[in-house]
């Protein structure tokens, strides 16, 4: 098997390394062919790799295929760790990446960076398969910062553009900030635990277990803080609260990758690695409240957002914050695999209605605004029917993925007893309102009504060509059944079991599954449900809103911005809750000032003023008296001599 | 005679030498000689002990010093020729570009 793992790692790599250095000599169409070459061998080995572990049963992998260095009593070490938990991520990884390569070739076909595009989407993809399939935490942030830096150089991909450099700016200085958390989160675990090994150091959790450290003035559970600092690294990366500013900004990036990585794979890295490191935070209920505190929010007011954009991709990159911030709740309430499972659906169906997007936004000649739109049904039948499929995905339909997966997030929060649960009960519930309302005004605007475009523009609107559609129909499908399938082997048939450490304290799916049959009747007992007549809800506002005629919801989103509440309300959402400007103003600027006073009171005036031109104006001040005795006659040096010698010799002799 | 006449003759011809290079501002010429005069009364003192102390090294000394003193004479006269084609001059009052 393990010629199986590498195959899976290495050929993207080579095919990136292939189309990165060679892409000129190579040409647009072969650098294509070797990386869709290599990424595909990557999916038949992830597909290989599902059939024996989760269906085979085989056991886990746990190997060190190479020592990079040893210091001391570290060694850090390049291994694989293959249970069902990676295999089910190297599938999803790999089949999105595949179809992404694909739709690429649609997408991107004008593009003089057409091969470059490509080497990064591989690089990607190898950078993430090291992540998952990691047995160690330096390879894991090895790959975590891999990942980052794919992602900085894909959303910057046009570089020419200010807005771009802007935001991969923005994105690359965020995740510092969560990788500096996580580092200090790696630190702590090395310094308690002596080794880097997720085996050996889940084997050393009992022994820890009332082990504490002293931070602030008391002592603290290094469950506690390990968890919180390792958390705080899955903030920056998986975008929540309030380190998410940077994933809207980053749809300035080719919509190819927004689908890949901003809303499927990289942003659900942290996701995995919380459910990686369960046993941890399972002795940390403290580190748990936290989680499900943050995602929670994160959860319900970036849900908010989506429903005041413009911006056909930003909507779509707010949904995925907040569905994010559903994952996360899921984390936090310990029902981790109803988090994976959620990461699982929301992968392909949120890249299926990315790629939609941009579809669309090819046949729209690279227009994103949705008022620009409109009437796309009739002209683009393939992207309205993947789109619609998406949507009812995304709101937590009855018998589509989402559903299942949404709905077991739900339940699992509301049996949840820790710190803040009613609060992220309450916050996921009404999130499922927002979630279908703001997802069905981007579908009715976008695709209904008339079309508002302009002459031109509309009688050059069609279908987009196969390579496009291809993947739009292939991600459907899971988007509709994966759910369907999976739900009762990952969230109770024990698939995850091995991976994943549940205190049966908290074991909130536990409740689930004394009232779980089959997926038929959950997801018909799914429509008696609150979160349904919520889904409903918020589809019925979109309706009459948008569905009937969309500008009764303009006019009528006008009327309240005008209102005295509406406006203060409409400028809170306009202003992301202040916390762009907030950064801007007070983090940037702030910065900024600091090193400007830095460089002139102590860099200007006390090192270069007083330490290094103070030195030598002493030493020149000094040496102008001194120089006088320097007469150049020789008589006065021999007379100097003398003099010396005669006390020399004086000296001596009262000694 | 005592050890001590010669001492003292000796120690008076380094006084001399000394005073000489303090004194003279005109001429390197002189310079040099009390350079020599000053190894001359080192030298007496060589031979003064020598022949009191009975011990025979001390004259087979002095005949290297006197060599030495030969090469350093003829060097020195070498190089005043050589500063006086280049400054027309052997003025010791003149000769201070060493100031800082």
């Amino acid at each position: 098997m393990k010629a199986i793992y590498l195959a899976a790692v290495l050929f993207p790599l080579f095919g990136s390394v292939l189309a990165g250095l060679w892409g000129n000599k190579l040409g647009r169409k072969n650098s294509h062919r070797v990386t869709i070459l290599g990424v595909g061998v990557a999916f038949a080995m992830s597909l290989l790799t599902l059939n024996h572990h989760v269906f085979g049963g085989a056991a886990s992998f746990d190997e060190t295929l190479y020592q990079w260095a040893t210091i001391g009593n570290l060694t850090i070490e390049v291994g694989f760790l293959v249970d069902n938990l990676t295999a089910i991520m190297m599938c999803v990884v790999t089949s999105v990446s595949l179809m992404v390569h694909i739709y690429t070739i649609g997408y991107m076909e004008h593009d003089p960076g057409y091969q470059r595009f490509f080497s990064y989407i591989s690089l990607f993809t190898f950078s993430m398969l090291m992540l998952v399939m990691s047995n160690n935490f330096m390879q894991l942030f090895f790959g975590w910062e891999a990942v980052g830096l794919v992602s900085y150089l894909l959303i910057g991909f046009w570089h020419t553009k200010p807005s771009a450099i802007f935001a991969n700016m923005k994105a690359f200085l965020v995740n510092r900030v969560g990788d500096f958390g996580f580092l200090l989160g790696i630190a702590v675990v090395l310094l308690y635990f002596g080794s880097l090994h997720y085996a050996e150091v889940f084997a050393g959790l009992e022994t820890q277990k009332e082990t504490t450290m002293p931070l602030f003035g008391n002592d603290i559970s290094i469950f506690t803080v390990a968890c919180i600092l390792l958390f705080i690294g899955a903030m920056g990366k998986s975008a929540q609260v309030p380190l998410h500013v940077w994933l809207p900004d980053s749809m300035e990036g080719p919509t190819p990758i927004s689908a890949l990585i901003h809303a499927a794979t990289m942003v659900t890295a942290g996701i995995f690695m919380v459910a990686r490191m369960s046993p941890m935070f399972e002795l940390s209920e403290t580190a748990l409240s936290f989680v499900m505190i943050i995602g929670a929010t994160t959860a319900l007011f970036m849900g908010l957002l989506g429903i005041i954009q413009n911006d056909i991709k930003r909507v779509i990159a707010y949904s995925t914050l907040s569905q994010l911030g559903y994952m996360t709740v899921a984390l936090g309430v310990s029902a981790y695999s109803a988090a994976i499972f959620h990461l699982m659906t929301h992968a392909f169906f949120k890249a299926l209605l990315f790629l939609g997007a941009g579809s669309v936004i090819i046949a729209m000649h690279h227009k994103q605004d949705i008022w620009e739109m409109g009437g796309l049904w009739k002209k683009m039948p393939i992207t309205w029917i993947t789109s619609l499929l998406g949507t009812l995905a995304l709101i937590g339909f009855p018998f589509f993925a989402g559903f299942y997966s949404k709905d077991a997030i739900i339940e699992a929060t509301k049996a949840s007893h820790i710190f803040g649960h009613q609060y992220a009960y309450w916050a996921v519930l009404l999130g499922v309102f927002i979630t279908s309302f703001y997802s069905f005004r981007l579908y009715f605007v976008v695709f209904h009504g008339k079309p508002r475009m302009d002459e031109e523009t509309l009688s050059h609107v069609h279908e987009t060509p196969w390579v496009v559609t291809l993947p739009l129909v292939l991600l459907a499908i899971p988007s509709v059944i994966i759910g369907a399938l999976s739900i009762d082997s990952m969230l109770f048939g024990g698939v995850l079991a091995e991976a994943i450490h549940v205190d049966h304290h908290h074991d909130v799916l536990h409740h689930l599954k004394e009232h779980f049959h089959d997926w038929k009747s959950f997801a018909l007992h799914g429509f008696q449900t609150v979160p349904f007549y919520l889904a409903a809800a918020g589809f019925l506002t979109a309706f009459a809103l948008y569905g009937i005629n969309v500008n009764i919801g303009r006019s009528f989103g006008e009327k309240l911005k005008n209102m005295p509440v509406g406006k203060q309300l409409y400028a809170l959402l306009d202003n992301k809750y202040g916390f762009d400007s907030f950064n801007q103003n007070v983090l940037s600027k702030g910065a900024v000032i600091i090193g400007h006073e830095l460089w002139q009171k102590i860099d200007a005036t006390i090192i270069d003023g007083f330490l290094v031109n103070g030195t030598s104006k002493l030493i020149g001040a000094v040496s102008a008296i001194v120089r006088k005795l320097q007469t150049g006659l020789l008589y006065h040096y021999a007379f100097a001599m003398i003099v010396g010698l005669v006390l020399a010799l004086s000296w001596l002799l009262i000694n | 005679m005592t050890l001590s006449a010669y001492l003292m003759l000796s120690a008076i011809l380094f006084c001399i030498a000394v005073a000489g290079i303090f004194i003279n501002r005109k001429n390197l010429i002189v310079l040099l000689m009390c350079i020599e005069l000053m190894l001359l009364a080192v030298n007496f003192n060589f031979i003064a002990f020598s022949r009191f102390m009975g011990d025979m090294s001390g004259q087979i000394f002095v005949f290297f010093i006197l060599t030495v003193a030969a090469a350093e004479a003829a060097i020195g006269l070498a190089i005043l020729v050589v500063l006086f084609r280049n400054r027309r001059s052997i003025n010791v009052g003149e000769l201070n570009e060493m100031k800082g």
